[in-house]
């Protein structure tokens, strides 16, 4: 039974990781930027949360109605007034830029907020649980994994079903040929960043909520994202799902075997995916 | 007749490569005009300076008496600019019905339900009909030639560019392109179109302008230009002779 609750433990973690990787998928996926400050951005998002929970006295879910547009508002100025000038055949820029900013946001955390360890209170929401045939489960992973749920499949709505969704793909699939047809590229470009960093905000939210943060952890953030991206297979949002409930899996099982090895589980089961399949477990069909 | 299109002293050279050399020419509105030349002549590099994919060294275009020489592709699709290419390039990944959806959203402006029945008119115009669920990435060369015209069809143009598109069809084919260019053209779209199909380009245009070297070199009507002894001998090489 432990072992099955561990199993359940580790997925419901995984809609953390994937909700990490959800806003680094989209990104990628439309304008092949790899968003090296995507975790420092997550931990932004939980740090304008403590701040709102504090200053308004209101909770941290509630909060949520502000740091979303701000972090939106954020994504959209970065992207039209720094990233898209770093966007071209060179991938380098990218990377070099979004490094930078990591560690620019880094030290702005701690210049403000300082080293200490910070975390949220969601009251009684954090202690809840629920049980189930010998199972229990906390209420507060349980709604982080129906969130992530909810928006993974808005996002694949959105991308599918909407005009905003065919300017994305459009633009990602050919640019040139999207400005001909009365796209504006930096514009596009920069509501893609506002939507993965509103998703951000979410998933910087929940982490404040779920365990203390200080400014320094947003580097772990950032390579659980990759990782279920990664073995998600790029380009694929319901395989960056899998991929986040994988590595919460491998995690949970391995701190099982031992609480050491819990980073350790997780990073083994990535290389093993990538190993055996490259392009992740779900690709995106190829045309 | 006011003029749609006004291209003045447009220059534009690559190194030592002169792809316009003052090329000046009016298109009016409702006309349907025929661009001959060699290859290399500069008659694609003209349809990236019109459509803003190219910025000209010098000169002005001015669409319905505005200057749009400084403005971006996605403004001049807007105003009613569209193209189709030589070498079809479609957003291989979408259907082809999304293709269409794209140019009816982005460039014509129309909102869902309406941008979504105007997709469905111009998949039936252009003989798409069937094929709208296919990935466009999945479609013969042919079809993606008409998706090249379906595209631009959707963002509903007033002036529609069109890129040898008539190349590498067989006879029936041909046939049937034209008779649908004749019915955009009918329905008051202005046309310009850059094709080596001579036969196709007579049957529809109602003036020819031939260039060389990025430089106007005749312009007029069809018939005296394709005898005049100048297009003869530049264009046509040879075939002055025989």
């Amino acid at each position: 039974m432990d072992w099955v609750s561990a199993v359940v433990q580790g997925t419901l973690l995984g809609g953390l990781y994937a909700l990490f990787a959800a806003g680094l998928s989209l990104i990628f996926g439309v304008m092949r930027l790899v968003n090296i400050a995507h975790g420092d951005l997550i931990v932004l998002a939980a740090y304008l949360g403590l701040s709102t929970t504090v200053m308004l006295g209101v909770h941290p879910f509630v909060a949520l109605l502000i740091v979303m547009p701000a972090m939106a508002g954020i994504g959209y100025c970065l992207q039209r007034g720094v990233l898209n000038q770093t966007l071209g055949d060179d991938i380098l820029p990218p990377l070099l830029v979004t490094f930078g900013l990591s560690v620019i946001i880094q030290n702005a955390l701690l210049e403000g907020y300082s080293a200490d360890p910070q975390k949220m209170s969601a009251g009684t929401l954090e202690t809840a649980s629920i049980s189930a045939g010998g199972l229990t489960v906390g209420v507060l992973p349980l709604l982080t994994f129906a969130i992530a749920v909810a928006v993974i499949a808005g996002l694949q709505f959105m991308f599918y079903r909407t005009a905003m969704g065919r300017a994305f793909r459009a633009v990602s699939d050919n640019s040139d040929i999207a400005q001909l047809m009365g796209l504006n590229k930096a514009h596009v470009f920069g509501v893609a960043m506002a939507i993965a960093l509103a998703v951000t905000a979410i998933a910087g939210i929940l982490l404040g909520v779920r365990t203390s943060f200080d400014p320094s952890v947003g580097g772990a953030r950032l390579i659980f994202g990759f990782e279920a991206v990664i073995i998600g297979g790029l380009g694929n949002l319901w395989g960056t799902l899998a991929g986040g409930v994988i590595l919460g899996v491998a995690q949970t099982l391995g701190a099982k075997v031992d609480p050491g090895w819990q980073l350790l589980a997780g990073h083994i089961a990535f290389l093993i995916v990538l190993a055996v399949r490259p392009n992740g477990l779900f690709p995106r069909v190829s045309h | 007749m006011s003029a749609l299109l006004s291209v003045s002293e447009l220059q534009k050279s690559f190194g030592a490569v002169v792809v316009a050399d003052a090329s000046s020419f009016d298109v009016a509105q409702g006309e349907a005009v025929g661009i001959l030349g060699p290859n290399g002549a500069g008659k694609t590099s003209l349809f990236n300076l019109i459509t803003g994919s190219l910025r000209p060294d010098g000169g002005a275009i001015r669409f319905e008496g505005r200057d749009i020489t400084s403005a971006s592709a996605a403004a001049r699709c807007k105003m009613g600019v569209a193209r189709s290419f030589q070498i079809p390039q479609p957003f291989v990944g979408m259907t082809v019905f999304e293709n269409a959806l794209v140019g009816a959203t982005q460039g014509a402006g129309l909102p869902a339900a309406e941008a979504e029945a105007h997709a469905l008119d111009v998949l039936h115009e252009t003989g798409l009909f069937a094929k709208a669920n296919m990935r466009a990435g999945s479609l013969s060369l042919l079809e993606r030639k008409r998706l090249e015209l379906a595209r631009a069809l959707a963002a509903k143009p007033k002036l529609l560019l069109l890129d040898e598109i008539a190349g590498g069809l067989t006879d029936a084919e041909c046939g049937a392109l034209i008779d649908t260019i004749k019915r955009i053209h009918a329905k008051g779209t202005t046309i310009i179109w850059i094709e080596h199909v001579v036969h196709a380009l007579m049957a529809v245009v109602e003036r020819l302008i031939v260039i060389d070297f990025g430089r106007k070199i005749a312009e007029g009507e069809p018939k005296a230009i394709m005898e005049s002894a100048e297009v003869k001998e530049i264009y046509l090489g040879i075939a002055a002779d025989g």
